[in-house]
């Protein structure tokens, strides 16, 4: 008697738990999927940014390495090669063909040459890439400061965000594009680079020119850069939520 | 032989409502973390992931058949985990590489996106919690008079381990105080590991460093303090196994009560031998 029932008791017990546990993940998959809960869950990015942009008001640089801390592999993530045949045939040419469009709300819109770009003061630093899955390499980077670009083009006063075009598609009809605002785009070590770890930037890299935006998580450093548009505001483009990743679900600050 | 008993008020309103809230945000840390983990499950030491240096991995490895096996390796062991660690059951039934299993990760299925705005929600309520509790019990005295073990009672910890092992529990008069293990255990936890989980957490934030680059040299690099932040983790489920043990032989209804009502039941000094 007193035997059975304590079996009872822990089949009881068993269920329970199982009961539990299923609730309690079904549960938090229905909610996961529930658009009004995510706009609940959401609301934190808006605190982590304005919390991080605070302890951040004094502009710091992320942490730079030396040159015996670089990572010997540098995994290349995303796209690592893009499918365009324009792409393709600008990379045959060695990029020399390539142009860099600036255009959008600037007061003189330019396009530049790899040649052009590299002829401009540049800035070399070696930072950490912390991608968002959770791993961390260390690369050499050298490449235009954005602000003196921005210099060049002179923004509108309307223009609030930088949208990076990019060549390459990590899924059918979406091609990649990542902004920043210019919080971020005037910071000395968001550069536009063109070399890494001393050689041409190669192309699972990005070549000929990717964007460096330290002190964010890696899907920010858009590769592939061809064009670089000022705007208002993002809401037009894409999935409306300032980048391919963004559009799926990430963060668009993505200092965390 | 009757014994009477009184009701005590143990527990007061903030640490209540701090405890639980505290309860639902550590399960929804814990089940988004594995998730967040599970995007590259894989542990190192120091600032960069090197692929041939992790210190931990969940690894799924194709068997010469086409089947699927879950290894996990900590250091240079590998241990055949298959269906739990590694690789696991996902909604179709089929095997599939994971790091960890769905039934203990928000959402269950994979999505990281979803699972960081789970976990930096819960987070911000978790330390926005842990601050009013930490304001309360220092200025309450909390801290001072509940949980920090005078000398009389760290001079008795042998006794009081010996009586833990036989599982006899403080009654009467001494039922009042915490005793000294569960003081020790409370103040490694709220003052050690609670916040130790959430300066490794912010030193994982590439903006955080920037600001505080301290941090980096305090735990050693990023990935070092992705590895510390993930033994915290288990820390904490530990602890709360090992709390929860505690509350189940110790006398459910009279501890849950008391985390809910703040009424404790003790029986009266005089019948103590």
């Amino acid at each position: 008697m007193n035997r059975s029932s304590s079996i009872d008791r822990r089949g009881f017990l068993q269920r329970a738990s199982a009961l539990t546990g299923t609730l309690l993940v079904g549960g938090c998959d229905q909610l996961s999927e529930s658009p009004s809960f995510k706009d609940v869950l959401s609301r934190a990015e808006s605190v982590t940014k304005g919390a991080q942009r605070l302890i951040l008001s004094g502009k710091p640089l992320a942490p730079e390495y030396s040159e015996h801390e670089l990572s010997k592999v540098f995994k290349a993530n995303g796209s690592t090669d893009v499918d365009d045949p324009a792409y393709q045939k600008l990379a045959s040419e060695n990029f020399a063909n390539w142009r860099l469009k600036v255009d959008g709300l600037v007061e003189s819109p330019a396009e530049i040459s790899l040649a052009e770009l590299k002829s401009m003061p540049a800035r070399t630093q070696i930072t950490r890439h912390d991608c968002v899955e959770g791993w961390s390499a260390i690369g050499k980077w050298k490449g235009v400061p954005l602000s003196a670009l921005l210099g060049q083009a002179r923004l509108k006063p309307e223009a609030r965000y930088l949208v990076f075009h990019c060549a390459d598609t990590l899924e059918p009809n979406a091609p990649y594009y990542e902004s920043i605002d210019l919080i971020d785009a005037f910071h000395p070590q968001t550069i536009l680079a063109y070399e890494m770890n001393d050689q041409p930037l190669a192309i699972p890299h990005g070549a000929p020119l990717r964007l460096r935006v330290e002190r964010q998580l890696g899907y920010k450093h858009a590769k592939y850069v061809m064009r670089i548009e000022a705007v208002e505001s993002f809401a037009s483009l894409g999935g409306g939520k300032g980048g391919f990743w963004e559009d799926r679900g990430y963060e668009w600050y993505a200092g965390i | 032989m009757l014994t009477k008993t009184q009701l005590i008020y143990r527990h007061a309103l903030p640490i209540r409502l701090t405890h639980w809230i505290n309860v639902l945000c550590l399960i929804f840390l814990l089940m988004s973390g594995l998730q967040i983990f599970n995007a590259h499950p894989e542990l190192y030491f120091g600032n960069r992931s090197d692929p041939d240096r992790s210190v931990l991995a969940l690894d799924a490895r194709q068997e010469p058949d086409g089947s699927i096996k879950g290894v996990t390796r900590i250091g240079n062991r590998s241990f055949d985990t298959t269906g739990v660690l590694g690789a696991s059951r996902g909604a179709n039934g089929d095997l599939e590489a994971r790091g960890f299993p769905s039934w203990i990760t928000i959402p269950s299925y994979r999505d990281l996106a979803t699972g960081r705005r789970w976990h930096f929600f819960f987070a911000w309520l978790f330390v926005l919690n842990g601050l009013v509790y930490l304001a309360y019990s220092i200025a309450s005295g909390h801290i001072r008079r509940d949980l920090i073990p005078g000398w009389t009672q760290i001079k008795g910890i042998g006794h009081d381990i010996y009586q833990h092992i036989r599982l006899r529990f403080p009654q009467g008069e001494e039922a009042r105080h915490y005793n000294v293990l569960q003081k020790l255990a409370y103040l490694a936890v709220v003052l050690g590991l609670l916040p130790l989980v959430v300066l490794t957490g912010l030193t994982m934030s590439p903006a955080i460093d920037a600001a505080f680059p301290f941090l980096l040299d305090i735990f050693g690099g990023r990935q070092s303090a992705r590895t510390i932040h993930f033994l915290c983790a288990w820390g904490i489920v530990l602890f709360v196994i090992v709390h929860v043990v505690m509350v189940l032989i110790s006398g459910v209804w009279n501890n849950l009560r008391s985390m809910i009502t703040g009424r404790y039941r003790i029986s009266e000094a005089a019948n103590e031998p």
